[in-house]
C-alpha cells in the first residue's frame, strides 16, 4: 500500500490542476501549491473519501487562528499525511 | 415557485438525516418576467434556475441537519445534467440526498422528476458557514416553517 503522503499527493494532483511532480513531503498546500479553498474542499471530500474519516478541517482552522497551532502543523504535505493517519488510527482503535 | 424571487420550493413534503423530498409547481408565462427573456416565443424554465432549486433542496436538507444553526452556501455543481426542457406550469418533485457529510461542508445529490420522468441531476458542494445576520436566520427559520419543515427554537 502506498504511504499516505502518497495517496493525498495523487489525489491532489487528480482533483486540482497541480502536476504530481511538484508536491513534495515539504510543500505548504496553500501557500506553495496554490490551492484555493474550493479546490482544497475537493481534495478533503477526495482525502475523506479515499481513507474513510473526516478531516476537522474547521477545528484545525480554529487552533490556527486561535495562536494553538501553527498552520505548518496541517497544512505541509509531511504534517498532513501524519495527520491524516493520526484520524485513521483514531477510527480504527478499539471505543470504550 | 416565485422565480423572480428565487423562492423554488414549495412545498417539503419528507425529510430524514439523508434525504430531502419536496414539491414546485413552474408558473405560467403570463406576467412572468423571467419567461418574458427566456425565451421570447419559446418559454423555458432556465436550466441555471433548476439547479438552483436543487441547490435549495440540498439547503433545506443540511439546514434540518444542522438544526438551523448554520446557513449552507453552494459552494460547486458538478455533473449537472439537463435532460429535459420544463415548461411553464409544470409540475416538479425534487430530491436532495446526502452523499457526505465533512467538516464545514457537505456533498449532495439533487435530482427533478416530472410526472415520474427525469428532468436533471447534479452533484453539489455546500459550505456551512455562522448565519452572517439574525434577520437571515429568523427569515430562513419562518421560510422553512411555511414549507413544512420542523424548526426547534433558537439555543
Amino acid at each position: 500500500m502506498a504511504s499516505a503522503f502518497d495517496r493525498i499527493a495523487d489525489l491532489i494532483a487528480e482533483t486540482s490542476d497541480v502536476p504530481r511532480e511538484k508536491i513534495t513531503p515539504d510543500s505548504h498546500v496553500i501557500n506553495d501549491l496554490g490551492i484555493d479553498s474550493l479546490d482544497f474542499l475537493d481534495i478533503v471530500f477526495a482525502i475523506d473519501k479515499e481513507f474513510g474519516i473526516k478531516v476537522p478541517v474547521e477545528a484545525w482552522t480554529q487552533e490556527v487562528n486561535a495562536g494553538r497551532a501553527p498552520a505548518e502543523n496541517f497544512f505541509v504535505m509531511k504534517n498532513l499525511a501524519i495527520r491524516v493517519e493520526e484520524l485513521v488510527a483514531a477510527k480504527q482503535a478499539p471505543s470504550g | 415557485m416565485r422565480l423572480e424571487y428565487f423562492e423554488m420550493i414549495d412545498r417539503i413534503t419528507a425529510v430524514d438525516d439523508n434525504t430531502l423530498t419536496a414539491e414546485c409547481k413552474v408558473p405560467g408565462v403570463e406576467g412572468n418576467p423571467v419567461f418574458a427573456g427566456h425565451m421570447p416565443g419559446f418559454p423555458l424554465m432556465p436550466g441555471v434556475l433548476l439547479i438552483e432549486t436543487m441547490a435549495q433542496a440540498s439547503g433545506w436538507l443540511l439546514l434540518h441537519r444542522l438544526n438551523f444553526t448554520r446557513m449552507p452556501l453552494l459552494a460547486s455543481v458538478k455533473e449537472a445534467k439537463l435532460r429535459s426542457f420544463v415548461l411553464p406550469e409544470a409540475s416538479l418533485q425534487v430530491e436532495a440526498t446526502l452523499v457526505h457529510d465533512g467538516s464545514g461542508y457537505a456533498v449532495t445529490t439533487g435530482r427533478i422528476t416530472s410526472n415520474g420522468k427525469k428532468v436533471c441531476e447534479v452533484e453539489l458542494t455546500l459550505r456551512a458557514l455562522p448565519f452572517p445576520s439574525p434577520d437571515l436566520a429568523a427569515m430562513v427559520r419562518d421560510r422553512a416553517r411555511s414549507l413544512g419543515l420542523t424548526v426547534p427554537e433558537p439555543a
